[in-house]
């Protein structure tokens, strides 16, 4: 059971977003800006960065549901799965571009504290390619998503482990995006099976 | 220098906020109502929680900045933001805060840091679930606004003076505004 009384029945934030629909609207706006508004980062780069920095906070429903959403995104078969679960484990070592090593790398100091960031991992990626825009944008998902993980598993929220659940939340997510959704309805409802 | 180009003069998260409008938007959004929203934590309390876990997060410009906004809501009382800031357990606040900001101190570890006794502990002193969610919420956010701040090694003033001024205009005028 969660640390405070949550609708049953939502997984993951779900329960607290709809705990709480005045901070809700924020968020998910942010989300929608940072993971799907105008970027010259793919939304599947977008969504592995996310994805990268929930994995080292350990969250697990947070890196499984944007891990599908980045893994639909590129297609939704199971070699871009993989590609993703690898990704999670050694981002320099993923099939990725090396600006995105540089972005990931990037990311993962700012989950450690934002004073890990050096010079030295923002020219690294300047030299791949990305602009001061790109740069700015991961931090930003970074330290969002060590807010985001910390909501999830600072109520300890309900947090299923059946893989197809999060296929689904991947598949709608990567479709419909995080505002104008009602995070109320239980999955049953929302997720088609 | 910060590591990305900003426009100068604009202190702390100012500055990144200047060139991301449709983030500013929501993270401006988000603040205002966490820190100034109806609530039955004071406007006070909120921000000594988000000073607290700036502090810890050693973001030297959201802990000053949110402790001022904490200090002019207690009418400029400075000192009981120090004596919280340096060991909150000996402050003279209510047990209630005591207990919430030992679980904002938790999330500002990790969420897994949270235990049930911390949660009870709170609720003993009198917290309602809305107020923990709350508190785990405003933790969680300046974990986030701390990292934005310092991830992007923005310009941070030193001087007390410009940190009293913003916290007047945070504590009276809020978060929705153009700079």
């Amino acid at each position: 059971m969660a640390h405070i009384q949550l609708s049953e029945g939502l997984p993951g934030i779900r329960g607290p977003l709809a705990f709480s629909p005045e901070t809700a609207h924020p968020m998910c706006h942010l989300a929608e800006a940072l993971l799907r508004g105008h970027s010259t980062l793919t939304l599947a780069e977008r969504e592995m960065i996310a994805t990268y920095v929930s994995a080292q906070n350990d969250c697990y429903y947070c890196q499984t549901s944007h891990g599908s959403t980045a893994a639909e995104h590129l297609g939704g078969g199971s070699e871009e799965y993989e590609l993703v679960g690898r990704m999670k484990h050694n981002c320099e070592a993923a099939q990725v571009s090396d600006k995105m090593k540089a972005l990931l790398a990037l990311a993962g100091k700012v989950q450690k504290g934002g004073k890990f960031v050096t010079t030295e991992d923002v020219e690294r990626a300047r030299t791949h390619g990305a602009t001061d825009k790109e740069i700015h944008d991961t931090v930003l998902i970074a330290a969002a998503f060590c807010m985001f993980n910390r909501y999830v598993d600072g109520l300890d929220t309900w947090q299923p482990r059946d893989p197809e659940l999060y296929r689904e939340i991947g598949k709608q997510t990567a479709a419909l995006g995080y505002v104008a959704r009602d995070w109320k309805l239980p999955l049953s409802t929302t997720v088609s099976k | 220098m910060a590591h990305i180009q900003v426009p100068e003069g604009l202190p702390g998260i100012l500055g990144p906020m200047a060139i991301s409008p449709e983030t500013t938007k929501a993270l401006r959004e988000l603040v205002e109502v966490l820190l100034r929203g109806p609530n039955t934590l004071t406007a006070a309390e909120r921000e000594t929680i988000a000073t607290h876990v700036s502090a810890q997060n050693d973001c030297c410009f959201c802990q000053l900045s949110h402790g001022a906004a904490a200090a002019e809501h207690l009418g400029g009382n400075y000192q009981l933001i120090d004596q919280v800031k340096s060991n909150y357990a000996t402050a003279e606040i209510p047990e209630k805060l005591k207990a919430l900001l030992s679980v904002a101190g938790k999330v500002q570890k990790g969420g897994k840091h949270v235990t049930p006794e911390d949660v009870e502990r709170a609720r003993g002193a009198g917290a309602s679930d809305k107020e923990i969610h709350d508190t785990v919420l405003i933790a969680a956010a300046f974990c986030m606004f701390n990292r934005y701040v310092d991830g992007l090694g923005t310009w941070q003033p030193t001087d007390p003076q410009a940190y009293r001024e913003m916290g007047q205009r945070m504590a009276h005028e809020g978060y929705i505004r153009a700079n």
